[in-house]
């Protein structure tokens, strides 16, 4: 249950090794003790991440998931809420690419296309059943203002996020009224092993930035907040240039 | 239906299906109760969340009913009927509840389920020491009539259970004579912690009723100062006026009401500091045989309908516990930290309790309990988890009716006595199918 100052005890990482997923747990774990279920691929990353979970003082536990895998998401969120409630499910994994391949390279774009969106959308309508039913739970997606207005600089990426940030503010109003409930989480730039090596843009926050606002929003019952928040204005803004100006703009 | 829940605090919200029914048809809904269970609700009093049931069966009140009272001073009641009904009853019949808490809005099955207490519990005890017998609904279905001298075990787990071993249908409760609907107050003004604590303890064996108000906001040499107000059922002979031409007068409605939620929390620091120096500064030296309705000695709050709602969308928390006697220290060392944190709290409560019961998972034992209520919010939790270590350490334990934020070991620490508990609730229903969000939270 999450109780009645917004701590989870148990928390499901969807992509735990990233460093967003694991900035929200260790977020938590200043001040609670939840319970992590770290879903990730095998490997020495996910390794490192259960240790230093563990490290914290907290209950860890590692599960096999692989975003491409549609078809096995189901039984592995089945298989974690048959134990206990989810009360806090992150869906935290996503791809980058290079931009200029991703538009070019058939499989690059296909890859891009699929873990960014297809597979969100595919765990969220397994994790959905799961709040549904629990009567309580809150499923965050991490998102991106990529999506928000879609940019010729990194379209693909953007494209799918755009798409995962509506499902999921779709998904979280379908959820209204069962108890489970959707938090759509647009960062800006965020220094991570992700973007390691790009030219970090205006507005760029950390991972421990965005899980700050993630664990607030949860306490608090947002559905859907910017990280930093000045970049709701400035978003609000880009989505009304049009394509013209947009085109010239370094962005 | 699927509804919305939070306790009185308004936090941690859930949906359940709630399902009305009458005591005849409990039997048939627990036995259809899904794979989350199923928890009797009451008025909603409870701060946190025992009265809620995630994705599970919430079971409503049975209507009020109260059968004519006993020649030997007992009455039958169902379960859904709330102090307040009870109270309209009894008074013109000269007879009062032995035993009500700071609100008159809470049913007898919720009052036994919380063994609740009020301000005469340093001489009357709990909720459950009046209770001669209740009918519980059992998770095989049947009904078993259970009392200190019948299933003693299954009953006391039964009161503080939190509705954990069945469902209450209805409970055959001891009164107590009284000739008025009115109190004769005493109020004193006491300018520090030591002073309210000295007062109490030398004379609160003197009241029947007796609670201290204290200002958390005071600091320095005045931390502690509080108003102490103790009283008696007044006599006939006490009252005069109008009050002595209509002695057994019974509570009222609200006469106010908070209309809708607050957008925001209006409890701020600024106004709690303001509000409570006020209130300090207007309350009298020393005033005796001031006479007061019951409502308005007892259930204050009561007065104003929802005044929940000024806490805002995120609610508020109450931090109840209790430290034993000779565990002073620990008292005065948990103010100091709440009064070093400046929250906005309007008044906390300070009582003496007399010893505990028989049940395992009731609160109270005999000490100090001091209750403190402040808005909710993410940053409280390391305050509350280090007054939780103080009381601990202290040998004391926090009130599950008022807890929305206990960490399930430390409840192991605090109720010594879960075991026993726990082993009525194997045997009585061993695949839990009574659940709450709180049993959840707490891994009871």
């Amino acid at each position: 249950m999450i109780n009645a100052l917004g701590q989870p005890q148990t928390l499901l990482l969807l992509g735990g090794t990233s460093d967003i997923a694991l900035a929200v747990a260790r977020d938590y774990a200043r001040t609670g003790s939840p319970y992590v279920v770290l879903a990730a691929r095998p490997g020495a990353r996910r390794d490192a991440a259960v240790a230093e979970l563990a490290g914290l003082g907290l209950g860890v536990e590692a599960v096999d998931f692989d975003a491409e895998a549609t078809d096995t998401h189901a039984d592995l969120i089945e298989g974690v809420a048959r134990v206990r409630d989810i009360d806090v499910a992150v869906v935290a994994f996503g791809v980058l690419g290079d931009e200029e391949q991703a538009w070019q390279d058939h499989d690059a774009a296909v890859h891009l296309a699929t873990v960014n969106y297809v597979a969100p959308v595919s765990v969220g309508v397994c994790l959905a059943a799961v709040v549904k039913r629990q009567g309580h739970g809150v499923i965050v997606a991490l998102s991106s203002v990529a999506g928000e207005r879609v940019r010729r600089s990194n379209f693909v990426y953007g494209s799918s996020k755009a798409g995962m940030d509506g499902f999921y503010l779709g998904l979280g109003e379908a959820l209204r009224g069962t108890g489970g409930r959707v938090l759509v989480v647009r960062p800006g730039f965020v220094h991570t092993k992700m973007t390691e090596g790009r030219d970090a843009a205006p507005l760029s926050v950390t991972a421990e930035d965005v899980a700050a606002a993630v664990t607030k929003a949860v306490a608090g019952g947002d559905d859907l907040i910017w990280v930093p928040g000045a970049m709701r204005g400035v978003m609000s803004g880009l989505r009304h240039v049009p394509r013209a100006l947009l085109r010239r703009l370094p962005i | 239906m699927s509804e919305r829940l939070t306790g009185w605090g308004r936090t941690a919200p859930t949906v359940g299906h709630v399902v009305s029914s009458t005591p005849d048809q409990v039997a048939e809904l627990v036995g259809r109760a899904g794979p989350r269970g199923l928890i009797a609700r009451g008025l909603g009093r409870s701060y946190g969340d025992p009265a809620q049931n995630a994705g599970g069966t919430v079971l409503a009140p049975f209507a009020g009913r109260i059968e004519a009272p006993l020649a030997d001073g007992t009455v039958r009641v169902s379960a859904g009927t709330s102090l307040h009904e009870l109270m309209v009853d009894l008074l013109p019949r000269g007879r009062f509840v032995p035993v009500t808490p700071g609100t008159r809005y809470v049913t007898v099955g919720g009052a036994i389920a919380c063994d609740v207490h009020g301000k005469s519990h340093h001489v009357a005890g709990s909720f459950g020491d009046h209770v001669a017998s209740l009918d519980l609904v059992l998770a095989d279905g049947s009904t078993r009539t259970v009392g200190p001298d019948r299933s003693a075990d299954l009953f006391w787990a039964t009161v503080g259970g939190m509705g954990l071993t069945g469902v209450v249908t209805s409970a055959v409760l001891r009164t107590i004579p009284v000739e008025t609907g009115y109190a004769t107050v005493t109020t004193q003004r006491l300018p520090d912690l030591d002073a309210v604590m000295r007062e109490m303890r030398e004379s609160d064996r003197d009241f029947t009723y007796s609670v201290a108000w204290i200002d958390t906001l005071a600091r320095g040499r005045a931390m502690g100062r509080s108003v102490l107000s103790r009283g008696e059922h007044a006599t006939r002979d006490q009252l005069s006026g109008r009050a002595g031409a209509e002695p057994l007068v019974v509570p009222g409605a609200p006469r106010l009401a908070v209309p809708f939620p607050s957008p925001t929390n209006l409890v701020t620091s600024l106004g709690v500091r303001a509000f409570n120096e006020a209130w300090f500064r207007t309350s009298p030296a020393h005033r005796d045989g001031e006479i007061q309705s019951l409502g308005a000695f007892f259930h204050p709050l009561d007065g104003v309908a929802n005044w929940n709602r000024v806490y805002g969308p995120h609610g508020f928390v109450q931090y109840q516990f209790v430290v034993p006697d000779g565990q002073e220290e620990s008292l005065v060392r948990i103010l100091e930290r709440i009064s070093a944190e400046r929250l906005p709290c309007f008044l906390a409560v300070l009582k003496r309790f007399g010893p505990g019961n028989a049940a395992p998972m009731s609160f109270p034992l005999a000490g100090w309990t001091l209750a403190y209520d402040v808005p909710a919010h993410p940053d409280l939790a390391p305050l509350l988890d280090g007054l939780d270590r103080l009381v601990v350490a202290a040998g004391g334990r926090v009130y599950l009716a008022k807890d929305a934020r206990l960490r399930p070991d430390v409840l192991a620490e605090m109720y010594p006595r879960l075991p026993e508990f726990r082993a009525v609730r194997e045997t009585v229903d061993p695949d839990h199918v009574f659940q709450s969000d709180l049993a959840r939270r707490l891994a009871l």
